[in-house]
Formats: structure tokens, sequence, C-alpha cells
């Protein structure tokens, strides 16, 4: 089956500095991608390049297929098509996410005339059936309100209404819950991956949240510095990681059961995309790096069925990891 | 909303009473009118009853109340210099004050809002940089030295224009012109500024995440945020068009309010200086209430904390 995105060696510089240098990725319809890494490894870029969001000065290259067609580069007219209509997009902080000085009916009703064959009345129905569908009670009576108006985990159920206007065949959900309390966040998770299940559609979820990650998605792709360093269906990531990266992270969680175990800190901070190593951008805060990590950034490679990782060491890193002697 | 909108107009009274009593403390401290009107030479006995039929001998405190006193009966004093009630030599001057002013503030708002948006729409563009340009020229430049250089220019240069004056229409463009270019300047910096807030916000990438055509984007969802702290200088520029045109006119001989102070001060004509200065603060204070009343018509949140308050 052809994939619905297909994004290859996407690059963005800002001013020169590289912030995402090569990404490949794939997702197929109606898969739920996790994106996880720490902030500033290019989670949101990749997926705000791929839809031209980025601001004037950005330098993007590569290449993003939704469908087989390229859209990156493509003309403001087309892409105001796929943003909304086909791919749609929700952000991190609800609360800035909407314009204060408009309505929610104005702003809901905006979408569903851009990409919706819907005029007069059927648009102000609609409109209340996506509110009644993501939970805001008393729909009819708060589409006149304005943002200020909601609480948080509300604002981010009416952004959530204002993706599936279009009808998109994928959302992504940028860091959807992390400025909301830990009830809502329960709440707001499982009204994605039910609208998910009910609309088929493919969901990319970008969450620093590896349980969140490990618990909603197909498959998991972990950014290190602008580059995407391990890739697996998640339950194996999280069984089984392999990038030296990609076990730090996850030596970082709590385990929900077994002994209780010293948690496992990374060493060091990510590098400035301004002086990135010159090999292996993980290598400096790496317990296995040898020599040959300085050299060249290690490119994604294949290790198992539908597993990648970048990493020279990935042998050696496996066997440190099953506790086996390290060669 | 009811108690809101009182504290504003309370505190705008407020302001109106202290910038009265400023005024006629300064005056009065200043200098002596009787002096300033009859001149040096005039006998000892000449200056004594001009101070005494003025009231000039009184206690300040006492003239003050007596002032006060007078205003509450409508009652605005008369020019010590011909004896008409004040407030008409005022009243009259108005109409060639507002004949520069009302244009003027309407070419500053169809030149500085479009100009700075435009520079704010295209960042770091060479029309921004110039733009910018301009605008901190026309900022810092004071307005008697542009009025200046544009006389130079168109008439003593070129000789298309009138230096001074008020015989015709065509006596009213360079003093206009001077008016209109420094406000411009001003609006246009802080339209561009209150823009390139508004595009950075989160919801301009949500609205255009959403397909909103760009241009769509600019016009129902920056502009309007953008709006607010426009009107703040928009509202400043209005309560300026009763007096703002005091050193231009004074450069080219244009008989308005401005020229009036101008005259009033320098013979300590007591009681239009202080006419005019309740008319300024009375229009400053007017203005700032309507623009508060706006910012409650464009920011929805300020409307719900208004009606809270």
């Amino acid at each position: 089956m052809p994939p619905l995105v297909s994004i290859e060696g996407l690059s963005v510089a800002f001013n020169g500095v590289p912030v995402l240098r090569g990404v490949d990725l794939k997702l197929q319809k109606g898969e739920a991608l996790g994106l996880v890494g720490e902030s500033g490894s290019g989670k949101s870029v990749t997926w705000l390049a791929a839809l031209g969001l980025l601001p004037r000065h950005a330098r993007v290259s590569g290449s993003v297929r939704l469908d087989g067609g390229e859209i990156l580069g493509a003309g403001e007219a087309e892409l105001d098509q796929v943003r909304g209509g086909r791919v749609a997009m929700i952000f991190q902080d609800p609360a800035s996410a909407l314009n204060p000085v408009l309505t929610i009916r104005k702003q809901l009703c905006e979408t569903l005339a851009l990409h919706r064959d819907l005029s007069g009345a059927a648009v102000k129905a609609e409109a209340l059936r996506l509110l009644d569908l993501v939970g805001i009670p008393d729909a009819a009576r708060r589409l006149s309100a304005y943002p200020h108006e909601f609480s948080g985990g509300q604002v981010q159920r009416i952004m959530i209404a204002m993706a599936l206007a279009g009808n998109p065949d994928l959302l992504i959900a940028d860091e959807p819950t992390t400025a909301l309390d830990a009830t809502i966040q329960a709440q707001i998770l499982e009204l994605l991956w039910s609208i998910r299940r009910e609309m088929g559609m493919a969901m990319v979820l970008i969450s620093h949240d590896l349980g969140v990650v490990a618990e909603n998605c197909d498959r998991v792709a972990v950014m290190y510095a602008g580059r995407i360093v391990e890739e697996a269906p998640s339950n194996q990531l999280f069984a089984d990681p392999v990038h030296p990266y990609a076990q730090g992270l996850i030596g970082a969680l709590p385990p929900l059961d077994g002994p209780r175990r010293r948690l496992t800190a990374i060493a060091g901070t990510v590098p400035d995309p301004a002086s990135m190593p010159g090999g292996c951008a993980f290598a400096p805060r790496c317990a296995l790096a040898a020599e040959p990590c300085g050299h060249a950034a290690p490119s994604l490679a294949p290790i198992a069925d539908s597993r990648t990782v970048a990493c020279i060491r990935a042998e050696a890193s496996r066997r440190a990891l099953l506790g086996m002697a390290a060669e | 909303m009811g108690r809101y909108f009182a504290i504003r107009i309370g505190r705008a009274a407020l302001t109106i009473v202290l910038v009265v009593t400023f005024a006629f403390v300064v005056l009065r401290l200043s200098g002596d009118p009787s002096l300033m009107i009859l001149g040096p030479e005039a006998p000892p006995e000449v200056l004594a009853a001009f101070r005494k039929a003025w009231g000039l001998d009184d206690p300040i405190w006492f003239q003050y109340l007596d002032y006060f006193g007078a205003i509450a009966k409508g009652e605005l004093g008369r020019s010590m210099r011909d004896g008409r009630p004040a407030i008409e030599l005022v009243l009259e001057r108005i109409p060639a004050t507002l004949a520069l002013t009302l244009p003027a503030f309407a070419f500053k708002v169809a030149l500085g809002i479009p100009a700075g948006i435009y520079a704010a729409l295209h960042r770091g563009s060479a029309i921004d940089r110039a733009v910018m340009m301009a605008a901190v020229a026309g900022f810092t430049v004071p307005s008697f030295v542009l009025a200046l250089l544009l006389v130079l220019v168109f008439a003593v240069q070129l000789g298309w224009l009138p230096s001074g004056g008020q015989d015709s229409w065509r006596h009213a463009i360079l003093p206009i012109a001077t008016l209109s270019l420094g406000g411009a300047a001003v609006l246009a910096r802080f339209t561009r500024s209150a823009m390139l807030e508004v595009l950075g916000q989160p919801y301009i990438r949500t609205a255009s995440a959403k397909g909103v055509p760009w241009r769509k984007v600019v016009t129902s969802h920056a502009l309007p945020n953008a709006a607010i702290p426009t009107v703040t200088i928009l509202g400043f520029m209005v309560g300026t068009l009763i007096a703002g045109a005091v050193v231009v006119e004074s450069v080219f001989s244009w008989p308005g309010v401005g020229r009036l102070l101008v005259v009033a001060v320098a013979n300590r004509d007591l009681a239009v200086v202080q006419c005019i200065l309740l008319l300024v603060a009375l229009t400053m204070v007017t203005s700032n209430l309507i623009v508060d009343f706006l910012y409650g018509f464009l920011d929805p949140r300020l409307r719900m904390k208004g009606a809270h308050a």
C-alpha cells in the first residue's frame, strides 16, 4: 500500500543554522505514529515544515509527498487546500492557539466554509455537531462565546473540533496535552483516540511523554538533534530500545511493575544546533561512543523487520541492554 | 459596567482639575500680567489699578477659589487685553486649527497605518527598511525643523507654495504636510510593531494551519488584534486636534488656537491661557474615554473584565 505521507531528506535551517538534518518518515493511512524526543529535537519543525507553516526565513529542502503528490514548495493555494483539509494540526497551548477576538462560531465555521461544501444553516448545524462530538456541553449557546470564556481543556476540545472540520486524513497533534492538567490530559487523549477510531484517520502524536506515546501509537520514531535515530513498532521500542538515546529516554521512565530501580538520566545536554558535533550528534553523551562515532553521522539502517536505527554501535548497544558482555 | 465607567469618568474629572490647577499656579508664579500687558513704563498707579481690577492683589488661594466658583457658573473669565470673554476668543480660532489638524489626522491614518502594516508583512525587505528609515526620520526631526525644511524647498526654492498666512487652501498645504508626516511616522512605527507582535502569535499559525489564505489571515485574524494597541495612539492623536499645532501654527503664521496660546502665554493673559488648557484637557480626557470604550468593543476579554469590575 502506498504511504499516505512520505517524507524524504527533509532539512530545515534557520538563518543558516540547521535544525532538521535529513528526516525520512513514512506514514500509512489510518496509522498512529508517535514522535518523541527532547525539546528542540525537531519534532514539531518536521510537520510545520511539511505543511509550509514555518516563517519565511526558514530554508526547507527535501521532499514531502501526500498520496504521492509533492507538497513541499507547492503554491499557497494548493497548500491551503491541504492544510486543514487533508492534514489538520492541533497545538500545544490551546489558550493562545485560538484567536482571542473572534467567537468560536467564527473560527469553527471559517474552517467548514473553507473545506466543506456547506452553506448557511448547514454550516451551523455541522459546527454544532462537531462541538457535540468533542464534548462541549450546551454547544448551541456557546458558539457565540469567545475563547477566554472556556477552560484550557475545553479550548483544546474546540481546537480538535476545528481540526476535524475539514474531515482530514491525518491529524497532527503537537503536544496536545502538555499545557493541561493531568486529569484533563487523559480525557483529551481519550477523545483523540475515540475520534481516530471512528473516523479512521491517521495521527501523528508529537510528545515528550513516552507513556502517552507507548499507550496510543502503533509506531514510534525517536528524534534527536534534528534527525530520526530510531523507529520501531511501539511495543518493540519500549521493550527493546536499540539506540543508546532511546535507551536513555526509556531508562529515565519509572517502571510501573517489577522491582523498584534507580532511574537513569542521560548525561550532558542536547548540542547547540549552531555547533553540532562532526559525527553522530549523540556521541558526546553516549556511554558506548567509540572512535568512529565522531567521523560521520550514521544513517537509519534496518536492524529487524520494520525496525530501523541510526547507530553504528547498535549491536553493542543491544547486547549491553540485554546484560551481555559488550564485545 | 456602570461602576467601571463611573470610575473612569471620576478619574477624568480629577485629571482636568489637576491640569487647570497646575496651569493656574504656574501662570501666576511666573510673571505679572499687568507688567506684560501695560509695559514696564506704565505708571505705578495704573499698574495697581489694573491689578485691583483683575483681582491680582488677592491671595492666590482666594483667586483660585474665585476661579473655580466662576467655572461652576459657566464663566471662563475675560481676556485682560481686550476684555472680551476668553471662551469667545478661543472658539473663534478653533475652525482655523481644525482646518489643519483634521485633514492632517486623516493623512496620518491613511499614510501611517497602511505603511506600518505593509512593513510588518514584508519584514526585513527593502521596503520595510525604507519605511522604517522614513519613520525614524519623521519621528526624530522636530516639527519646526521639518516645517522650515518644507518652506525652504517648496516656498523658497521651488516657489510652488506660500510660506505662511491663511489666504487660500494653498496656504494650508505645507502646515498640513508638516503635521501629517510626523504623525504618520509615529503611526507607522506603532502599527508595524503591533502587527509584528500579532503575527508572531500562535493563533496566526493556527489560522494558517486551518488553510485560511494568507490575505484573509491578515485581514480577519491579525488586523483586529493589532487594532487594539493602534487605537491607543490614535486616541492620543485625537486628543491633540485642538492644540496640537502650536509650533506649526507659529511657523506658518496660521491664526489658530496654537498661535493664540503662544501670544496669551507671552502676555500672561491668564483667562485665555486657562481657557485653552481647559479645552485641551477636555479633549484629551474625552478621547481617552472614547479609547476605553473602543477597547471594550475591540477586545472581548476587556469587555468581560469591565462587566465584572
